[in-house]
């Protein structure tokens, strides 16, 4: 399945990146630098679906105890942190010749930069628990806290007066961003999330040997696997 | 438009370069990091089980 997701994804990233480069006109206040939010903004929407899904699958494993749903929020951690990572620095980078700095300590991206502590604060505590039930209820716990903080980013350029504009395509009434840029920025964010498809799984094939080490199955593959 | 227009990006290449650049590395990391993750997880399990082994090896002679 894996190889499906990576073509798939190829194949949205090379017509978003034709789309955003040759298609989509300069802006008329910021000139070429905008293209970066085709980057930017799919890079911070992952970064909130995966927590989303991170704490929902957290929260299934808490409750009904499927080590599936443990697995798929323990993956789900390194790739959200990734991406909220490169969300951070191509705000920082667009902000740079646009706002004149490269941070400042505004809702938005304060609360994003919370986000990635989210992340890496789930990562390190789940490393740092022997026990693979009690890592993934305590990281589960986290998660699901740290869920109060999605809505602050989503609703922060509304509820405090940020720097950072308000949304564009997220809202209720007709997006205000036009078709030819529109285009573009959706097929970046298909594509980061196939990719995101892909690497899941990917990291689950790996993590699920760790997890079953003491099965029959798994010895035969380790011993047999000659990669 | 020209090949050299569209590397200029009307002034923001720095910016805009390495902001694709970044995105490159992170995506290439996110792909790469599940593999190389996996093949450590296969070394250090294979490990385990021949120790495992060695230990079952030793406990036979000494009986």
């Amino acid at each position: 399945m894996v190889p499906w997701f990576v073509w798939a994804f190829l194949l949205t990233l090379f017509a978003g990146l034709y789309y955003g480069f040759f298609e989509a006109p300069p802006d008329y206040q910021q000139g070429e630098s905008y293209r970066i939010m085709f980057i930017h903004v799919p890079a911070a929407w992952m970064s909130m679906f995966i927590y989303m899904i991170m704490a929902t699958a957290g929260g299934i494993g808490l409750i009904w105890r499927i080590k599936t749903a443990d697995l798929m929020a323990s993956v789900s951690a390194p790739i959200g942190a990734a991406f909220t990572f490169l969300a951070l620095v191509t705000g920082s980078l667009w902000g740079k010749p646009m706002w004149g700095t490269w941070w400042v300590w505004d809702a938005r991206l304060t609360s994003e930069l919370i986000l990635l502590f989210l992340y890496l604060g789930f990562i390190a505590l789940q490393a740092s628990i022997e026990d693979p039930r009690n890592a993934a209820r305590a990281g589960a716990v986290l998660a699901i806290v740290g869920v109060v903080n999605i809505p602050i980013i989503h609703y922060s350029v509304e509820w405090w007066s940020t720097l950072h504009q308000g949304a564009t395509v997220t809202k209720l009434d007709k997006p205000s961003i036009h078709i030819s840029m529109l285009i573009p920025l959706l097929l970046m964010a298909v594509s980061f999330k196939l990719y995101y498809a892909a690497s899941v799984l990917m990291r689950a094939r790996g993590e699920i040997l760790r997890r079953e080490q003491n099965t029959r199955w798994v010895k035969e593959i380790v011993t047999e696997d000659v990669a | 438009m020209s090949i050299s227009e569209f590397f200029y990006m009307g002034g923001y290449a720095l910016y805009v370069w390495s902001s694709y650049g970044l995105a490159l590395v992170v995506l290439a990391w996110i792909f790469v990091s599940p593999i190389y993750t996996r093949k450590s997880i296969i070394k250090e399990l294979r490990m385990k089980y021949r120790q495992q082994e060695r230990q079952q090896e030793s406990e036979q002679q000494e009986t």
